[in-house]
């Protein structure tokens, strides 16, 4: 049986390329596709846990992530096409109209 | 009974000022004066019954007006001998007063009528409230009321402004003396635990005069504080000439008769107090003298006619402190109640010789009016005469009384000056008479027309008083020649019935304290009496009435045989002339020293310093702080969601890491 260490450390590597592609990256939909990323890694740890104290309800959470996670590509996706609309541009720094 | 002495006055201010407007003048002018002429009436029934009554007083609590504890103060009213000659005074001559306006304000509007009337109905109710209030709260209430009144009557006509302006001087003047009298009338509680005029006196009466407490001195300084204010002494008594600035009926009643003599009757119904606080008594004195002395030489040059009588009742007063301050209450009374008449009686003819000459109030214009208004001149001249001195009219028998008191007592300084200030007195007195109704006209009535009041028909001719004024002027000279007859001394072969009547009010209960004995009788009158002969008296009485006739015979010889010398006079002492003339500069000291700079200070201090500056500029730099905080705050809120998110993250390691490492 593989620890439940090794996940931890699988799923904060995850983790840590999710959050500096949605820092570094240059485009609204690959920063989407990073905050997916870091999602999973959450997931993985709640499935491993969940494993490991032998009860389901780190799966249950799971599902609901995931459900949640559609939900949110739907709408950023929305998003992401109207804002391309408007700046013909996904880079994040052309949309920073919100401030005083 | 009492109540409705001054609650009848009160009535008729009531119905006048609430239904004035649509009075007619008949009916709103007869009623002031029908409730004038009641409490008269009723005042002589109380004044009859209290002299018949137990310890020569009656009392009534009309009803509790502040209960609190230590302090009780009922709402009493009390008739002793000094209060029945008050009332006496306030109401008979206030009714002549009331009578004489009738005719003089008769060129009032219904409504400014009515209103005038009021104000003088309002004036007389507070004026019995404090004359008969039997502690000092009441009293206070009246001392106010008179206040305001006179204010309001100032101020009568008040589109004028140097009416105006009177008026808030008077106010302003006598609050600063009414802070005094507040003061005084605290620390009386505070030392003797009650307000009530007689206890206040058996308490004091406890202590020896010699051993004297220090807040006696204080408390009695303070009284004397308001005394100056209300009757126009040294320091506070600039008020009073502008007063002249209202109806010369309101100069007679107000500012002559009645309410300025309240600080004097203020120190007499606290004789006892002040007998034990002899320091204050030498104050009194002294400022009395001074002020008398003072006035009397300012009043040697004025040319407006109500301002040389306004100094004459300065001066006048002055005397009545100097009586009080040498223990001789009853002279001072005296010399109250006779120059109320004679007083009264030299305003009301001024206002005569005003209204006949449409306005004109400077003698420099008058001249020859003896012929035109026979009866206002006898009735001026003997009003002049009992004020200069001359035997046996009522001014002589009061002024030689303070005059032989302040000797025999051993004040031979204030003696002589209260002998030189007879002689100005008499000086000042007869020029007013010889600019005004001898001599010739120097101009006439057309070209001096510099009044305020509209040039009514008979501009052209002089007419005399008309009836309601002629009778007001002729009761008055009556008593003016009369009055005096009640204080005859001993020497003269009289009684002097009316200090023997006033005794009582100035002694603590005899009954009470040295039950029946004779040396309770006159506690406060030292002996000295016996101790000054009769030739001594004679003398005194001699140098009095010497120094009235050549005051008379001065002003004869200056401004009736030899008008050039007057004005030589006035060349050659330029300097001297010029100052009395502008009145000692004290208007003007008073403006320097204490007007300008509280106006400065106001102005640059309060409002441009504290107002603008501190609280306007904590307000604003409240604003202008928050205002730049935001300015540095908003650069945070980039709109660059990269960012935001940035600091979310390290926010969350931050925490993070503090649990982990914490």
């Amino acid at each position: 049986m593989v620890p439940l260490n090794y996940y931890l450390v699988l799923s904060g590597l995850l983790f840590s390329i999710g959050t500096a592609g949605v820092f570094l990256r240059r485009n609204l939909i690959t920063i989407l596709l990073s905050i997916e990323i870091m999602l999973n890694a959450v997931n993985l740890t709640f499935v491993a846990v969940g494993r490991y104290q032998g009860t389901v309800d780190g799966q249950i959470i799971t599902f609901f992530v995931m459900t949640v996670a559609a939900a949110e590509a739907a709408v950023g996706l929305a998003l992401v096409i109207n804002l391309f609309r408007h700046r013909e541009t996904l880079s994040p720094d052309a949309f920073t109209l919100l401030k005083w | 009974m009492l109540l409705l002495i001054p609650l009848l006055p009160f009535a008729g201010f009531l119905i006048d000022s609430l239904l004035g407007r649509r009075l007619s003048k008949a009916i709103s002018g007869g009623l002031a004066c029908l409730v004038m002429i009641a409490a008269f009436g009723v005042s002589l029934l109380s004044v009859l019954a209290a002299t018949h009554g137990a310890d020569h007083a009656i009392q009534q609590t009309v009803f509790n007006w502040i209960p609190s504890g230590d302090l009780q103060i009922p709402f009493a009213l009390r008739v002793d001998p000094l209060a029945s000659l008050m009332i006496l005074v306030v109401t008979g001559i206030g009714s002549l007063i009331h009578i004489y306006s009738i005719a003089y304000m008769h060129e009032e509007s219904d409504s400014e009528y009515a209103r005038y009337f009021s104000y003088m109905n309002l004036f007389a109710a507070f004026m019995l409230v404090l004359v008969l209030g039997s502690n000092f709260p009441v009293m206070f209430v009246g001392w106010e009321g008179v206040g305001l009144c006179s204010y309001l009557l100032i101020g009568f006509w008040f589109r004028k402004k140097s009416a105006a302006d009177a008026g808030k001087k008077a106010f302003i003047v006598n609050r600063i003396g009414d802070f005094g009298f507040i003061l005084g009338m605290l620390l009386i509680f505070v030392t003797f635990h009650s307000l009530d005029f007689q206890e206040v006196a058996s308490r004091a009466a406890q202590y020896a005069p010699e051993a004297t407490m220090g807040a006696m001195t204080i408390a009695t300084l303070l009284l004397f504080l308001g005394a100056t204010g209300k009757s126009a002494q040294i320091p506070l008594f600039v008020w009073l000439p502008d007063a002249m600035e209202g109806p010369t009926p309101v100069s007679a009643l107000i500012h002559a008769a009645t309410m300025v003599t309240a600080g004097v009757y203020m120190i007499g119904r606290n004789a006892v107090l002040f007998q034990h606080a002899p320091e204050t008594l030498g104050v009194v004195a002294a400022i009395g003298t001074a002020t008398a002395l003072m006035a009397g030489t300012i009043g040697l040059v004025q040319n407006d006619i109500k301002r040389v009588l306004a100094y004459s009742t300065v001066s006048q007063l002055g005397y009545m402190f100097l009586a009080m301050g040498v223990g001789a209450y009853a002279a001072g009374i005296f010399h109250l109640y006779t120059h109320a008449f004679f007083k009264a009686l030299l305003f009301l003819g001024s206002g005569a010789v005003i209204h006949a000459l449409a306005g004109e109030q400077d003698m420099r214009n008058m001249g020859g009016l003896r012929k035109a208004l026979p009866i206002t001149y006898w009735t001026f001249l003997i009003g002049a005469i009992a004020i200069a001195g001359v035997p046996p009219l009522a001014g002589f028998f009061s002024k030689d009384e303070i005059l032989f008191r302040a000797f025999s007592n051993g004040h031979r300084i204030l003696w002589a000056v209260g002998v030189l200030t007879a002689l100005l007195t008499a000086t000042y007195m007869f020029r007013v008479v010889f600019l005004t109704f001898h001599g010739e006209r120097t101009r006439t009535p057309d070209s001096g027309l510099a009044h305020d009041r509209s040039a009514h028909g008979h501009a052209n001719h002089l007419h005399d008083a008309p009836p309601a004024m002629a009778l007001a002027l002729i009761v008055l000279a009556v008593g003016s020649v009369f009055a005096g007859l009640v204080g005859v001394p001993q020497v003269l072969g009289g009684s002097n019935r009316i200090e023997r009547f006033l005794e009582p009010s100035f002694e603590v209960h005899a009954t009470a304290v040295r039950p029946g004995s004779d040396q309770g009788q006159t506690p406060l009158e030292p002996s000295a009496e016996h101790a000054v002969t009769e030739t001594t008296e004679w003398t005194l009485m001699g140098i009095s009435v010497g120094v009235a006739l050549a005051g008379i015979g001065l002003a004869a010889y200056f401004f009736l045989a030899n008008r050039r010398a007057a004005d030589a006079m006035a060349r050659r002492l330029s300097g001297p002339y010029r100052l009395l003339l502008n009145k000692y500069y004290v208007d003007e000291l008073y403006d320097a020293v204490i007007v300008q700079p509280i106006k400065q200070l106001s102005t640059f201090g309060l409002w441009k310093g504290a107002d603008v500056g501190l609280i306007d500029g904590a307000v604003n730099g409240v604003g202008a702080a928050v205002r730049g905080t935001s300015g540095v705050l908003r650069r945070l809120q980039t709109g660059s969601i990269r960012a935001y998110a940035a600091s979310l993250f390290l926010g969350v390691v931050l925490i993070l890491g503090w649990y982990l490492i914490g």
